[in-house]
């Protein structure tokens, strides 16, 4: 299964991973390499077969509607890059006039 | 006296009576840890201070008669762990300085119940990797020779208690990563049944196929602590709401008439000699126990692989878009916009092969392909989860190896992710239906061991467990250990 450059530069964005442009050539090679697993899912005849999302065939669980969280404000903020007043820093996100 | 020779049933035999203390044990550990890790690289880090306050804790309870049932057992947690204050990495630069700030239930229950950690075991990197060797913190060696890999993703708790610097240890399994590295270090690896095991604080990899388990030395060990580990956790929206299973009730009952059932297509295949011989010849004990043996078809078996790299990336790369440099871990230097910083953050916070596993993933989902790729291999798991269940209407269990073959090289595969992806081969289906599997040592080629798998029926653990005693009660293939 071929990808085009573009393709695998689309699917790095979506996926928010930036790639080199020199590494592209091997990368590409591995994913064809992996999709080319998949071919083999063709012949197999799936028609009136349910998708199966996950091995137990069960609804949600619903439980109270209670706090039952332990308030672990400082001890999470301590685990970020870049904190400041009680919240996560990062660049600016709205574009616009200074 | 060498306490690391003593299995785990009978440590805990040894503290009860008073034979020797927890600190006694826990240092003996401590001891073999820094005296042979070095050349294993199994643990990414040591919690010596913590486990020897813990094994007083045990010791002071013991003296007062007041013990916990696993009070002072030393174990070795995957660094996949969740723990409360103590670096959980899950092997990746990502979170190389994420300290937990809440435990794993897998971790609370055991403690609760006073098990001694030793340290957090090295890992494929976020669990993905056949051959720990995608580590950020470097690869793992196999204690039967260290030029061989230990297996992955799960390889640090092979290696450490193949070497015997851990008497067990925690793991899990998404493709077979407590089993193929249970079968080439030469061990006993059990992955219980989906929703057995709380997924609570075990970082996630692909949600609908992780399941928690151990890696011991054999099936009574594995059994003492799967036990413990099992249950409902209302933490865990997928946690099966049974309660703790007794896994040790059955273990001596004989398996005289039982059926064990060989599938065709696994058996269809080239197989290398030596593999199929160690499995004639456990096939031939089981037969002298009086077992009896089927051949069945799972006639979409050979499905399993592509389903699982279609279904496991997918998840992966929903899971994984959480590590964006924000709240917790790696972030990237100098950002020059929130673009930059989750892209270059990304790029530099994850190895080569969670990458891949993210791109696939994200390309399986995406507008157009999610169809043919996605919703397809979703038809096709179901397709190989009707076949164990006709299956397992004739047969208790199912008997097939557990890898290709025995331990390869370091290196040796590193270049070739399909070549990689084939390793487990055997194991992926039990993930896939959710069903329980374990890997039991039962045989060897040139000085490495190998094992076989067997799979049970949803919840029939105890059952996998009792084959797996009775084969460890009429063979020594699970006594020998390396020389290291």
């Amino acid at each position: 299964m071929a990808l085009s450059d573009q393709e695998l530069k689309e699917i790095a964005y979506l996926a928010r991973i930036s790639v080199k442009e020199e590494s592209l050539p091997s990368l590409k090679k591995e994913l064809e390499d992996i999709l080319g697993l998949f071919k083999e899912l063709d012949e197999a005849n799936t028609s009136g077969v349910d998708a199966m999302s996950h091995p137990l065939d069960l609804s949600q669980p619903t439980r109270k509607d209670e706090v039952t969280e332990e308030d672990l404000r400082d001890e999470l903020l301590k685990n970020a890059p870049s904190v400041k007043s009680g919240l996560f820093l990062v660049p600016k996100v709205i574009d616009g006039e200074n | 006296m060498d306490l690391h020779k003593l299995s785990l049933t009978k440590q805990l035999e040894g503290l009860k009576k008073g034979d020797f203390t927890s600190t006694e044990l826990t240092s003996h550990y401590l001891n073999r840890i820094s005296e042979l890790d070095g050349q294993l690289n199994s643990f990414i880090t040591v919690t010596e201070d913590q486990a020897l306050s813990q094994a007083k804790a045990a010791d002071d309870r013991y003296k007062k008669n007041n013990n916990f049932s696993l009070d002072g057992l030393p174990i070795a947690h995957k660094d996949i762990f969740c723990t409360k204050g103590v670096l959980t990495t899950c092997g990746s630069k990502m979170l190389s300085n994420f300290e937990a700030p809440y435990s794993s239930t897998v971790y609370d229950k055991l403690d609760k119940k006073g098990m001694v950690m030793l340290g957090k075991t090295n890992m494929d990197e976020f669990a993905m990797g056949s051959s720990n060797e995608t580590s950020y913190f470097g690869p793992v060696k196999n204690p039967w020779n260290i030029e061989y890999v230990p297996g992955g993703s799960s390889g640090g708790s092979a290696s450490c208690v193949s070497a015997e610097l851990a008497p067990i240890a925690t793991a899990t399994d998404t493709g077979g990563s407590i089993r193929q590295p249970a079968s080439l270090c030469g061990l006993t690896g059990i992955k219980p049944t989906y929703g057995r095991v709380s997924r609570y604080g075990m970082i996630a990899f692909a949600s609908s196929l992780d399941q928690g388990g151990v890696i011991a030395k054999s099936a009574e060990d594995a059994a003492l602590i799967l036990e413990a580990m099992s249950g409902h956790d209302p933490k865990d929206s997928t946690s099966l709401k049974l309660d703790q299973p007794d896994l040790t009730k059955n273990l001596n009952n004989p398996v005289k008439g039982m059926k064990i059932g060989l599938p065709k297509e696994f058996f269809e295949k080239e197989m290398a000699p030596y593999v199929l011989k160690s499995i004639e010849e456990a096939i031939e004990v089981y037969k002298s126990l009086g077992a009896e043996i089927v051949e069945i078809s799972l006639g979409n078996i050979n499905l399993s692989l592509p389903i699982y790299y279609i279904i496991a990336p997918a998840e992966c790369s929903a899971n994984l878009s959480r590590y964006d440099g924000v709240r917790y871990g790696y972030r990237c230097e100098d950002p020059k916009d929130i673009e930059d910083l989750f892209m270059r953050t990304r790029e530099e916070g994850f190895g080569a092969e969670v990458k891949r596993r993210i791109l696939i993933g994200t390309y399986a989902l995406s507008a157009g392909y999610y169809d043919a790729f996605y919703l397809k291999a979703q038809k096709c798991r179901q397709l190989v989860a009707n076949d164990f269940s006709e299956a397992f209407k004739s047969v208790d269990v199912i008997l097939s190896p557990t890898t290709p073959g025995t331990s390869f090289k370091s290196g040796e595969k590193t270049n070739d992710p399909v070549e990689m992806y084939l390793q487990d081969i055997f194991t992926i289906p039990a993930n896939l239906a959710g069903l329980p599997g374990l890997s039991i040592p039962c045989g060897e080629h040139n000085g490495l061991p190998l094992g076989m798998q067997l799979v049970g029926n949803s919840l029939e653990e105890g059952k996998l467990l009792q084959f797996a005693h009775s084969f460890q009660s009429n063979t020594d293939w699970h006594m020998k250990m390396p020389n290291i």
